[in-house]
């Protein structure tokens, strides 16, 4: 039934300019662009750790974000580079924190899974499967709290909704009247485990939101349009009502859980992957709407492309110019007090190397 | 003797045990058809199948609680953590339950559970997957937690961990996996609570744990090559029960102690060991204790720092010759 409308129709999509349009296909190229250069740039031993691609899955950070406000937050997990780009931060500094420069985000501390940047509204960027998920619920608390007309866009993996912390937090939503929306990336797999066999569920791992009496609803996240019109109802939920959502959107990563994943080609067949990025690649799929609508021109098309390629590759070269931290940054910005000088930060001995 | 890898030792200790006991069972993300995240349990699944590694949801609280639960009845559990780091989510279980019941039930419960996984830093995955919890672990009486550095000791130890009856936490390290060393075709076992000298000298004894023995190792070399020193290093490859006598041992025969541990210093296993020393054998002793730990903040991501975060040789010579001055 849900294909049969027309999300282009919704309100919210109504009053999307042209200019809007063509910014949501620059973002999620963006977003691809500056993945593929980190898988590049990690490929040849520039970074450390995991590199958790979002290819595939571009079009749900940035259609929801696209809907986000002044009063409006976002907090993610480990997949946390294409919501990072969607909220403004720089290419830059996100590619100085996978090489661990001083000049990254998290000034070369928090690595790939942990980007922050809360001058955008941006709380992470978490490592712990569904640690986020209570955080999620505590900023709308904050904002609910401070009288604040805004909303938490907290997202999690299919994977994720198993963890004891987001029952919990789906519980004191709707107790507590939080505003906040948990968007399940339905991605399929969890590492290497498919939906099936990780998740018991009726028809839906969104449905589970009924025993709480939250509102939820699915979504396909390939379609821009319906991604924003479905997140619209949410966020004027949430700003309206003072209740949360949850949404299940349904998309696909292209490569392995992440880059080190051995088995990415095991637990799901080449044609799996194949079909998806020929047939359901959000770029391919929105880049075509924008051009049946005339709304775009193959030409402006394939300059988004360059620039962002060149954006992305001029994101490599800060990166590699830049400084690696002083060994002095190993022991600052652990406690607030401590850095600040403070009274407090100068009583009693904080640290016990000597 | 042969030699195989770390990874393939835990193995063989798990084959070798599920084979044993039939209530052993394997549990944890991805053990099963993934063949494990980090490979330690591959193979087991398609040679034990499905009633005997369990591939579970990520739910640590959850399947780790259920495998405390299986073991009160019984059924001998080995959980998978795919890194130690995520026994956070399931601390109420491993210390509330798994530590306490035995003791609130007046001893009529025992929990014979081995939780195993990967517990160090030095891989630059952060600070939310670098936890080194075996200092928590051992200041819960009623937990038992090993950490072993060599293949052998890893086999060893293991098979010893699954047939103990009460809740052995096991420790192992990423950066160790694919260390190579000897391990006998035929069947041993390690018991826990024993220590080992791993390399005999006479001026410096010191103790380790886990990666640190290999850099303690590493550092003895350089200490007589370069420094004419002869240091004796000990492996306490299980830290609660603890070898008290090896240590001490160690020490009146050569009176001079460094401390290395890869821990946050406050509270790290090696301030039991330096209060153990200094209570048991201080008139040994010529020179105070010192100890060297990680860098006292969290894991720090950026790769070359990280590597100065943890213990390493030229540190380790160094606090050795202020102990030998
Ligand atoms: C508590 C915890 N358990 C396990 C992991 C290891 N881990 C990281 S991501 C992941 C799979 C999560 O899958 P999903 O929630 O579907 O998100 P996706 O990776 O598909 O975006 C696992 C098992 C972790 N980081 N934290
Ligand atoms: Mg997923």
């Amino acid at each position: 039934m849900n294909s049969a409308i027309d999300h282009a129709t919704a309100p919210i999509n109504q009053q999307l300019s042209s200019e809007g349009k063509i910014s949501i296909l620059r973002d999620i190229v963006r977003i691809r662009r500056f993945e593929q250069a980190a898988l590049k740039q990690y490929t040849s031993g520039k970074m450390g750790g995991f590199l958790h691609l979002y290819n595939g899955q571009e079009s749900v950070a940035v259609g929801t974000i696209s809907l986000a406000g002044e009063n409006d937050h976002i907090i993610t997990a480990y997949r946390d580079h294409g919501h990072a780009l969607s909220v403004g931060m720089s290419m830059n500094e996100c590619m100085a924190e996978l090489y661990g420069k001083a000049t990254g985000c998290s000034k070369g501390k928090g690595g790939s899974m942990h980007f922050f940047a809360p001058d955008k509204n941006y709380w992470g960027g978490h490592g712990i499967v569904a640690g986020q998920t209570p955080l999620g619920a505590g900023l709308a608390y904050g904002l609910k709290y401070q009288g604040l007309k805004g909303s938490c866009l907290c997202y999690l993996g299919d994977g994720a909704i198993n963890q004891g912390a987001y029952h919990e937090s789906l519980n004191l939503a709707a107790l507590f009247d939080l505003p906040v929306i948990y968007v399940i990336e339905n991605n399929g797999y969890s590492m290497g485990t498919s939906q099936k066999r990780s998740s018991a569920f009726k028809s839906c791992l969104a449905e589970r939101a009924d025993g709480y009496d939250i509102a939820w609803d699915t979504v396909n996240g390939e379609d821009v349009y319906e991604v924003r019109a479905k997140t619209q109802v949410a966020i004027e939920r949430a700003h309206e009502e003072s209740r949360p959502t949850v949404l299940e959107i349904s998309t696909y990563r292209y490569y392995g859980h992440s880059v080190a994943d051995a088995n990415s080609k095991k637990y799901r067949s080449p044609e799996e992957i194949k079909q998806y990025q020929e047939h359901h690649d959000p770029i391919i799929l929105w880049r075509k709407r924008l051009l049946d609508e005339g709304v775009l021109t193959e030409d402006q098309a394939s300059e988004i492309d360059k620039e962002a390629k060149a954006e992305a590759k001029e994101a490599v070269k800060f990166a590699e110019e830049s400084p690696f931290p002083e060994p002095k940054a190993i022991l600052e910005d652990v406690y607030y007090e401590v850095d600040q000088g403070t009274e407090a930060g100068k009583t009693g001995k904080h640290f016990f190397n000597d | 003797m042969r030699t195989i890898t770390y990874r393939q030792a835990i193995n063989e200790a798990l084959a070798e045990e599920l084979e044993r006991d039939e209530n052993v069972v394997l549990m944890g993300e991805e053990v099963a058809e993934y063949n494990g995240a980090y490979k330690v349990t591959e193979g087991l699944w398609k040679r034990f199948g499905d009633k005997r590694v369990v591939d579970t949801p990520i739910s640590e609280a959850g399947f780790i609680g259920m495998g405390i639960g299986a073991s009160m009845l019984g059924v001998r559990p080995v959980m998978e953590l795919m890194f130690w780091s995520f026994a956070y989510v399931a601390f109420d279980q491993m210390i509330n339950n798994a530590g306490c019941v035995r003791y609130m039930s007046g001893g009529k419960i025992n929990c014979p559970i081995v939780v195993r996984g990967p517990a160090n830093g030095g891989t630059n995955v952060g600070a939310t997957h670098s936890h080194t919890p075996e200092n928590f672990i051992a200041n819960t009486p009623g937990l038992k937690v090993i950490c072993p550095a060599t293949a052998y000791d890893a086999k060893g130890m293991m098979k010893s961990a699954i047939r103990d009856d009460d809740p052995v936490y096991v420790m192992e390290n990423t950066k160790l996996y694919g260390e190579l060393g000897e391990v006998p075709e035929e069947e041993y076992t390690i018991p826990l609570g024993v220590a080992d000298v791993k390399r005999e000298g006479t001026d410096l004894t010191i103790v380790a744990h886990g990666r640190a023995v290999i850099t303690a190792l590493k550092s003895a070399e350089i200490l007589a090559a370069e420094h004419g020193i002869s240091a004796e290093v000990v492996d306490l490859r299980s830290i609660r029960p603890l070898d008290e006598e090896t240590i001490l041992t160690s020490v009146r025969k050569t009176n001079r102690v460094l401390l290395v541990d890869e821990n946050k210093p406050f509270c790290a296993v090696n301030a039991q060991i330096a209060t153990m020393i200094q209570e048991k054998a201080f008139d040994y002793l010529d020179a105070p204790i010192l100890r060297l730990n990680a860098l006292d903040a969290p894991a720090i991501y950026s790769p070359p720092l990280e590597e100065l975060q943890l213990p390493r040789p030229e540190v380790v010579v160094e606090k050795a010759l202020a102990v030998c001055k």
